[in-house]
């Protein structure tokens, strides 16, 4: 694992990798959307209303695998200060953010005509609140400091104490009494949903990810890119000396 | 002992004991993360007259229309227990006989006044075909079972 966190390495690697994820977006997302929208049937309860579905659950499941890669990545850069561990943990957060927000409001459109209302505080929908404040929460943190290393410190510590969520959320469901149903897919004795739905879901699940990897590899690449600028700037203007305290490591580990 | 192998010690005692109070806070709230009441735990829980939520699927064959035309009357059962509604108002698509339902309001005389029926869909989605050669195979899995096992936990 520690071989790649050379950004010299990740730079060639990602490189490599970034037009076969972009790709896979493209042809999974097509795919998807058309077993979502006509290659699978209507709901024996729900009808043609359960298609939001397709977009709700992957997008689910996406803020919380987002939130976990960010907290092992924060781990990762406390314990070994891994300058590629930060960047990836900042660079994961607004699409981590933003599947949360599509996962709440299509959660909300499709409690409106099924359950009756817009939004419940049971414990399911309140602690997916809680992971989108934690998502803005981080994002303000990193920000707020006029250090860089310091507010990537920060965040990451606020990464760590908010991962006690991603089991309540998981669990929520079991654990008490809530509107939301239970787990379909990720569930004691195989998933409860006919395979003719269980396809598009599964397909949707990969268009996001693949969308997830292409575009978190390219934050952290821009990233990157953003530091060197940053570096030469000093550089020209006479060194690191007078710029900003921290930067050190972040670029020896460019070098390197 | 190494200064990496320091910091990951103390990240690992860090996050046990995060996790630990995680547990135990939510442990002693487990009565008030409680979104609904099933019938059978109103029958060894005080309620008393205070608004609360009611939970469970509605009774085949117990749902009348009231003359008045927005009223509705309807039983929740958990088939241990069974508890009067009353509903005056619109109710959701997906309510229907022997379908979960959560109701918001509180007890007058024995009869449970709503105020606010929300419609709780369960974790099974198959297409209709499937459910009728469900239902004609007899193997048709009843919503009403996996609620006397919510029932049963409690």
């Amino acid at each position: 694992m520690h071989r790649f966190a050379n950004p010299a390495r990740f730079l060639r690697l990602s490189a490599l990798l970034l037009p076969w994820c972009a790709g896979a977006t493209v042809i999974l997302t097509i795919l998807g959307l058309w077993f979502s929208l006509f290659g699978s049937p209507p709901d024996y309860q729900q009808g043609e209303t359960v298609r939001i579905m397709y977009i709700h659950v992957p997008a689910a499941w996406m803020s919380l695998f987002v939130y976990t890669n960010m907290a092992i990545a924060a781990a990762c850069g406390l314990v070994w200060k891994h300058p590629l561990a930060d960047l990836f943990a900042k660079a994961a957060a607004p699409i981590g953010a933003g599947f949360t927000f599509v996962c709440l409001v299509t959660g909300s459109l499709w409690g409106a005509p099924m359950w009756g209302t817009w939004w419940v505080w049971d414990a399911r929908l309140t602690s997916v609140l809680i992971l989108f404040f934690l998502y803005l929460g981080y994002m303000a943190l990193v920000n707020a400091f006029d250090d860089p290393q310091r507010g990537m410190k920060a965040g990451n510590v606020l990464l760590l104490v908010g991962i006690v969520n991603v089991p309540i959320i998981k669990f929520s469901v079991d654990w008490w009494n809530t509107l939301h149903q239970p787990a379909s897919v990720v569930r004691m004795g195989g998933p409860s949903i006919d395979p003719s739905m269980l396809t598009p879901l599964l397909v949707m699940a990969g268009a996001f990810t693949a969308y997830f990897l292409a575009v978190v590899l390219l934050r952290v690449r821009t990233e990157i890119a953003q530091r060197k600028i940053q570096t030469l700037r000093l550089a020209v203007a006479g060194g690191p000396a007078d710029g900003v305290a921290g930067e050190g490591g972040v670029t020896d580990g460019m070098r390197g | 002992m190494t200064r990496k192998k320091r910091r990951l010690y103390m990240l690992g005692l860090a996050l046990l004991g995060l996790g630990s109070a995680t547990a135990l806070a939510l442990t002693a709230f487990q009565d008030n993360i409680v979104f609904f009441y099933s019938p059978s735990q109103l029958q060894t829980q005080q309620v008393g007259d205070r608004n609360f939520r009611l939970g469970g699927l509605v009774e085949e064959g117990s749902v009348q229309k009231q003359p008045d035309g927005v009223t509705t009357a309807f039983r929740v059962t958990d088939t241990a227990h069974t508890v009067d509604v009353r509903y005056r108002g619109q109710l959701p698509d997906l309510f229907r006989e022997g379908q979960g339902v959560v109701a918001e309001g509180r007890m007058t005389g024995g009869v449970f006044v709503a105020r606010e029926v929300l419609a709780k869909h369960d974790e099974n989605y198959m297409p209709p075909e499937v459910s009728e050669a469900l239902k004609q195979a007899g193997v048709y899995k009843n919503p009403a079972e996996s609620a006397t096992k919510t029932a049963k936990k409690e």
